[in-house]
């Protein structure tokens, strides 16, 4: 017999756990492999992939029109905002500029999807940490939201409402009265979300001090949007760098102080509260018009010149069948989404279709720094930090 | 005759029971329904009354299923065994004066000794099914079970020592003039909060945590096995709930309505707990492991054990022992 040491010490090994992609709290098909301690999260390794469909490849394969509605399908809770980014990087790239009241339009729509995506995360956010009622409180709202995209564009999520050029229709008659009317009592169910959870002791206690960020790991990792902000950088596209009409528009930019998670859901809230600012003076400001450009290469015309004339009838099945040239040019175009800087790198060549569209998705740079964010704590902070950082595999994947 | 008599008396109260819980199920899907601004189940029977025997149908119609790697008796013993527990704590409970099954002289030893065999079924269930997520639900729940069982046991001490018998029924006969939950209100609240974690109830249902460990302990378990212990969970916190009731609220005696029988009046308190259970359910966030066995360890017990201390001192000095 011969006795060693070695046979009688076994080398302890960290527990390892499969957390999703078939998990309630995966937020969808995050596969997160996760070295357990004790309960204390060693490592977290996140795994993408799962919901990819090769969103930017197929692109290359559709014109410009036809390929408006894959971004739709990308993030799929803030879904105007990403046609918006399109939208802009190919008016970019034909150099046009759209009438008064479609820019209105949108800047109404992306603060509504801004709503629409915030409420999903404040939600999904709370029920990740336990508490079950603000979710559904969210979701009923959100189902109002989706109606005004139900009646702008015919559908309530993937609405293909933003056409390069302007929007695809006119606002329905009384529509700006209705989302009036529900800005006014959306801010008191706001109230209410907050009222369960803002002062709440169980609430702040699993939120605050979890997963902190301080500024410069913030920029490092490449956060933006409410990641960044939450972080203490007062950093918004659509301050610095501003689209549309957001320079004729007043609103601040709430920023957290310590970049926990519970600056990051305030922040939410706070952001939600300007986008009901914005939206009202939207609805105030908004002239009459137009809301696509009189240029028949780029925007389909309108039914009733089909009717009566030729040539708008061959416009209108050249735009839907072959779209539009665009000369070899490129462009990066960012704009504000939900989730953070939502941009758009398009290079055309000639052709009616892009040459490359890579798309830079703010929730991929978020998901990378999960490991960094919850190395070292608790198997619960890690539901938190993932609610956190508000991930939707449709973007992070493409 | 003896046998079949006693028979007869276990039925009337099993019985019953397994009918209250069906319908606290239906009740706690109402009431949050109503609190989250939805309907809840509306569809079977009567405004969605029958929902739980549909719910049992397809319970109990369903496969079970016993994983390949897991310890197959222990697997199916663990159910049965939580199941069979919550019900025959139900045997000391006086549902009225001279109602129950068993007088026991030492009625809160016995609800207390078989309350702390159901953190083996929690093991049972989570060791022997071998998946890494009831695992770690039930190690959670045997440590978080056994840190508030401390507590609870001082508050029923604290009871105890004032009205000087274990029996319940005598518990209850004291508390005609006054329900301690007057001289014993912040017992009354640590009680209640740790009933709880006892229960394995929001806000402290880590062991299944859905959000972090799918469904805890019984992530394994399907149809009847599961069925069984979502029986026994359920009657356990019906088991609390009344017990609570005994201990805090008076039992059967409510003042002005004297003309009701007894048995009825001690269930409005039990509707109290039941309630209590489910709006707690339904507004709060859960607690972090770390965090609730801080809440049970640093404040809830010494507390408890302060409050003890105090009583028993109250009592002693002013010769006020009741013997």
């Amino acid at each position: 017999m011969d006795l060693k040491r070695k046979n009688f010490t076994r080398k302890m090994k960290h527990f390892t756990i499969n957390f999703g992609p078939q998990h309630p709290a995966a937020h969808g098909v995050l596969r997160l492999l996760l070295e357990l301690s004790g309960e204390i999260v060693i490592k977290a390794t996140p795994h993408i992939g799962l919901l990819h469909r090769g969103t930017e490849k197929l692109i290359e394969y559709k014109n410009y029109i036809q390929a408006l509605p894959y971004l739709d399908r990308l993030d799929y809770v803030s879904m105007m905002s990403q046609e918006h980014s399109y939208c802009l990087a190919i008016e970019n790239l034909i150099n046009c500029k759209i009438p008064e009241r479609a820019k209105f339009i949108r800047v109404i729509f992306c603060e509504i999807t801004r709503i629409l995506n915030h409420l999903l995360a404040v939600g999904c956010h709370a029920m990740d940490v336990g508490a079950m009622t603000p979710m559904l409180w969210a979701f009923e709202e959100r189902e109002k939201l989706m109606e005004f995209y139900e009646r702008v564009s015919g559908a309530r999520m993937h609405a293909a409402y933003f056409r390069p050029g302007g929007v695809h229709f006119d606002l329905p008659l009384g529509l700006l009265a209705d989302i009036f009317l529900f800005v006014n009592q959306f801010k008191v169910k706001l109230l209410e979300i907050e009222e369960m959870l803002n002062e709440n002791r169980i609430w702040k206690q699993r939120l605050v001090d979890i997963g902190i960020v301080d500024a410069k790991d913030a920029q490092d990792w490449g956060f933006s949007g409410v990641m960044l902000r939450g972080s203490g950088i007062k950093w918004d596209i659509r301050k610095s760098q501003p689209y549309e009409i957001y320079n004729k528009l007043e609103f601040d930019i709430p920023v957290g102080r310590n970049g926990d998670c519970y600056d990051r859901y305030w922040v939410r809230i706070l952001e939600m509260k300007q986008s009901l600012n914005l939206i009202l003076q939207c609805i105030e400001k908004i002239p009459f018009g137009i809301v696509k450009i009189n240029d028949q290469k780029i925007s389909a015309p309108s039914k009733n010149d089909i009717k009566n004339s030729m040539e708008s009838l061959i416009h209108h099945f050249k735009i839907y069948t072959s779209s539009f040239v665009i000369k070899a040019n490129e462009t990066y175009i960012a704009t504000e989404a939900p989730k953070g800087e939502f941009g758009i790198y398009l290079v055309s060549n000639n052709t009616n279709k892009p040459y490359r569209c890579k798309i830079k998705a703010p929730g991929f740079s978020h998901l990378q720094a999960l490991n960094f964010m919850s190395k070292g704590s608790m198997i619960a902070d890690v539901v938190t930090i993932v609610g956190t950082q508000d991930i939707v595999f449709g973007e992070i994947d493409r | 005759m003896l046998l079949l008599l006693l028979l007869l008396k276990t039925l009337i109260i099993i019985v019953p029971l397994l009918i209250s819980v069906a319908f606290f199920t239906i009740a706690e899907r109402k009431i949050m329904g109503a609190i989250q601004m939805r309907r809840g189940p509306n569809i079977i029977g009567y405004i969605g009354l029958l929902q739980p025997l549909a719910d049992g149908a397809k319970l109990f119609t369903k496969e079970t299923i016993i994983p390949n790697d897991s310890n197959e008796q222990l697997f199916m013993t663990a159910p049965f065994m939580a199941l069979f527990l919550s019900i025959i704590s139900w045997s000391v409970i006086p549902f009225g004066e001279g109602l129950f099954l068993c007088d026991l002289n030492l009625g809160i030893i016995y609800i207390f000794a078989i309350s702390a065999l159901n953190v083996y079924t929690l093991l049972f269930a989570g060791w022997s099914s071998n998946s890494k997520y009831s695992y770690l639900g039930s190690i959670r729940s045997a440590a978080q079970m056994i840190s508030y069982e401390i507590s609870i046991g001082f508050t029923c001490l604290i009871v105890a020592v004032s009205t000087g018998t274990y029996n319940l029924s005598k518990i209850v006969l004291f508390q005609k003039i006054i329900w301690l939950i007057i001289p014993f209100l912040p017992i009354f609240l640590i009680f209640y909060i740790a009933i709880l974690a006892e229960t394995n109830r929001h806000p402290f249902d880590l062991p299944e945590a859905e959000s972090e460990l799918v469904s805890g302990y019984n992530v394994e378990y399907s149809s009847m096995a599961f069925a069984q212990f979502f029986l026994g969970e359920y009657a356990n916190m019906l088991l609390m709930s009344i017990f609570g009731g005994i201990l805090f609220l008076g039992g059967w005696f409510i003042g002005f309505l004297f003309f009701l029988p007894e048995p009825i009046k001690l269930s409005f308190k039990m509707s109290f707990g039941v309630l209590y259970f489910i709006v707690n359910r339904a507004i709060f966030p859960r607690f972090r492991y770390d965090q609730l066995m801080s809440l049970g360890w640093k404040c809830l017990l010494p507390l408890v054990i302060g409050y003890f201390l105090l009583t028993s001192n109250i009592l002693i000095s002013f010769n006020g022992l009741p013997i």
